[in-house]
């Protein structure tokens, strides 16, 4: 019985004042003070961004890697409710949460950076529109996950007000917005790939492909399942609650073929391309480059067998290791094997990594709020809240 | 224990759903890809047949950066300091306030113009007005735009919203952003544009005491620059100077230069409307290897493949919502009543 129907989602409750909560109101005012400062004398004046390297980390870091990172609400849809896994159920509103904080702050990050930020509608004004870019189809996209995201989300909120009529009107067309909410982040997570195409002859040949759509999107279902494997060891520690290992050893079985499938593409196309001895010379990218794929493998390693997928403390290395890997993908890809001639370098400066931080502190701080305060984690066993009161 | 019961139970018992869930959403996708209508490859543009660009000489300049002066007043740009004293404009490079700048190539003892060794030579940057711009093709918004005649590159702050993917993207480095204000442009060259219906063309060429930039059609400039490779080093030649299409002859005599047979932008990424001629190796004086195929027709390929019409998305949209509604109501018959609903 227990097995067919997991517990419902509650909240986890207890105070939201702690170490981890100050530090994130602290984080979060220090970045709003740097982003006063940028609003007021440009990004020259707290970011080390150039002409070389005009996309720094709030661009590649916060919206491209950000983003990828909140694949875990799609990735574990795509299992559910596509692949019809109903057990993977309880999974879903805090893979969602997670998805839902980490475009909404990818979103605000990007007008930040906007250097002409007055003018962001003109993504949603038929006159302005350029179909030909790959921006345009990224920017569109996101904004519309965006809002669907939250739609899908709200659930969480009417069952908490009460409102139970509303909740079932909207569930008799959540279907349309589940269906959103996987292809929107297939579209635009692909298009994150295809948007070094254009870069031609800068980008080097290792992560210079046509296939960029394919591996980005294949990347990014993986670091979906990376994540919640991550977030659900950490929401257990930090909440001495279970860890779901009945769900996430599977799971992790399904990231594993599809991790497989991932090597077999990338390789196959870096090898087609003629572009693999790039991989054997003596440079930081090609070290960058087995760095990246190293942390692809690794998984196999750690959890290759499901003996090993029982031990939470492998899961755990495991999904650093998956979103390393994912990290790595796009900063190489954006950044680290990024030529523009010579003369040109960036490195983050003190500020713009304040600002990461910051909205990575308001993440968190955002998860503990909403998970203490509304029914998203599963209920816990009676006997494990005892042993923890 | 519980635990490790159903992680081996749980799956067995929906293979067969998973089997028919894949096939069933394979199925549909497959059906959404072969539906949505096999897009043609965007083939690389072409330069317009009047399009208006520049010849860059390297041979003819003699570095007096006169261009780089008359292009900042063109173009109303503040002075650039690169000096401690900072009494004279000495910019570095091009910027978001310098639209056109000489380069010095310098090797060894730096004794002879034009010679890869021991020598030195100069090279215009600026916009090469590309056939088929990857900044046009980049930009979200309609603010980068090629004029249809003169295939002029030409930027709208009015429309831009700052992303600087023009900046990334361009494979010469050209678009510029202004990060030292809250309300930054881009700059970039723009063939003088604004001036023409004043009787003026492109400031630097206007001004080029050695015809080293020359202004006019490309498609003459392309003659003009085929025909100085096609003469002897060494020998007499007259050389034009200002626009090639009009205005008062100042042609002059000059020497063949020692030119690399190859005319920059002839074919680059699809050609371009500014054009050059150089006696040392191109990629020695910074300008890159570009193949004839563009990478904005790659990249434009894959964007109406996949999205041409918005076919494809509706159609895995389509497919998507039959599956997870089939899916969804199927979760919801089992508990009709479950506390917290899992109705979803």
């Amino acid at each position: 019985m227990s097995t067919l129907h997991p517990a419902p989602p509650a909240p986890v409750g207890g105070s939201l004042f702690g170490a981890t909560t100050l530090i994130c109101g602290v984080l979060m005012t220090v970045m709003a003070a740097i982003i006063v400062v940028r609003m007021f004398f440009g990004l020259a004046s707290v970011t080390n961004l150039n002409d070389g390297y005009s996309w720094g980390l709030w661009v590649v870091g916060d919206v491209f890697i950000g983003s990828a990172l909140a694949c875990g609400g799609f990735s574990v849809a795509l299992l559910v409710y596509i692949f019809n896994q109903g057990q993977y159920h309880p999974l879903v509103r805090p893979a969602l949460l997670g998805s839902l904080f980490g475009y909404t702050l990818a979103g605000a990050a990007i007008t930040v950076d906007l250097g002409r930020w007055w003018n962001f509608w003109h993504i949603f004004w038929p006159a302005y529109f350029n179909v030909n870019s790959v921006m345009f189809e990224v920017a569109a996209c996101i904004t519309l996950y965006i809002i669907v995201m939250w739609i899908e989300f709200s659930p969480v909120f009417l069952e908490k007000l009460g409102m139970r009529e509303a909740r079932q009107k909207l569930n008799k067309v959540l279907f349309v917005f589940i269906a959103l909410g996987i292809v929107l982040p297939m579209m635009h997570q692909a298009s994150l790939g295809t948007m070094l195409v254009v870069m031609g002859g800068q980008v080097n040949p290792l992560w210079q492909t046509p296939l960029q759509p394919l591996i980005y999107l294949l990347s990014a279902i993986i670091l979906g399942y990376g994540v919640v494997l991550f977030e659900s060891c950490v929401a257990a520690s930090a909440y001495r609650r279970q860890i779901e290992l009945h769900l996430l050893n599977p799971m992790a079985r399904v990231m594993l073929g599809t991790m497989a499938f991932y090597l077999l593409v990338r390789f196959a196309d870096v090898i087609w391309r003629d572009a693999f001895a790039l991989a054997f010379q003596p440079n930081y990218v090609a070290l960058s480059f087995w760095v990246e794929n190293a942390c692809f493998i690794a998984p196999f390693l750690l959890i290759g067998s499901v003996e090993a997928r029982r031990n939470p403390a492998r899961l755990f290395l495991a999904g650093i290791a998956v979103m390393l890997s994912g990290i790595l993908l796009r900063l190489n890809g954006f950044l680290i094997a990024f030529d523009t001639g010579p003369g040109w370098s960036y490195f983050p400066s003190v500020a713009e990594l304040l600002v990461t931080l910051g909205i990575f502190a308001a993440e968190v701080f955002g998860y503990i709020y909403i998970t203490r305060r509304f029914p998203v984690l599963p209920r816990e066993p009676v006997p494990a809240r005892a042993a923890q009161a | 224990m519980d635990n490790d019961r159903s992680a081996s139970t749980a799956p067995v018992g929906n293979r067969r759903e998973f089997i028919r869930g894949c096939l069933a959403a394979g199925g549909a996708a497959l059906a959404a890809a072969t539906t949505s209508r096999p897009a043609a490859a965007r083939e690389t543009y072409q330069r317009p047949p009047e399009a208006l660009g520049l010849l860059y000489d390297a041979t003819l300049c003699i570095g007096c950066k006169a261009c780089v002066a008359a292009c900042k007043r063109a173009n109303d740009n503040p002075p650039e300091f690169s000096t401690v004293d900072k009494l004279w404009d000495t910019p570095l490079d091009t910027s978001g306030y310098t639209f056109n700048i000489i380069k010095m190539y310098r090797h060894g003892t730096m004794q002879t113009k034009d010679a890869e060794e021991n020598g030195y030579a100069f090279m215009k940057t600026s916009c090469m007005h590309c056939a088929d711009p990857s900044c046009v093709s980049a930009c979200p918004v309609t603010a980068m735009t090629k004029d249809p005649t003169t295939g002029i590159v030409a930027y709208d702050a009015d429309a831009c919203v700052g992303c600087r993917y023009c900046v990334v993207a361009c494979p010469f480095g050209i678009p510029k952003y202004q990060y030292d204000s809250p309300t930054g442009k881009i700059g970039k060259c723009e063939l003088c544009r604004h001036r023409y219906q004043n009787g003026h063309y492109s400031a630097c060429a206007e001004v080029c005491p050695t015809g080293a930039t020359l202004y006019g059609r490309t498609s003459d400039l392309l003659a003009e620059a085929k025909r100085r490779l096609a003469l002897k080093p060494g020998s007499l030649t007259i050389y034009p100077r200002g626009n090639l299409n009009g205005g008062p002859d100042q042609s002059y005599e000059g020497y063949v230069g020692n030119y690399k047979q190859h005319v920059y932008g002839e074919t680059e990424y699809g050609g371009t409307q500014v054009l050059k001629l150089s006696a040392v190796d191109f990629e020695k004086v910074g300008m890159p290897y570009l193949s004839p195929k563009s990478s904005a027709s790659t990249s434009e390929t894959i964007q109406h493949t996949l999205y041409g019409g918005l076919l494809m998305p509706f159609a895995v949209l389509g497919a998507m919502t039959y599956v997870a509604k089939r899916n969804v109501s199927r979760a919801g018959e089992a508990p009709p009543e479950a506390p917290g609903g899992e109705g979803r």
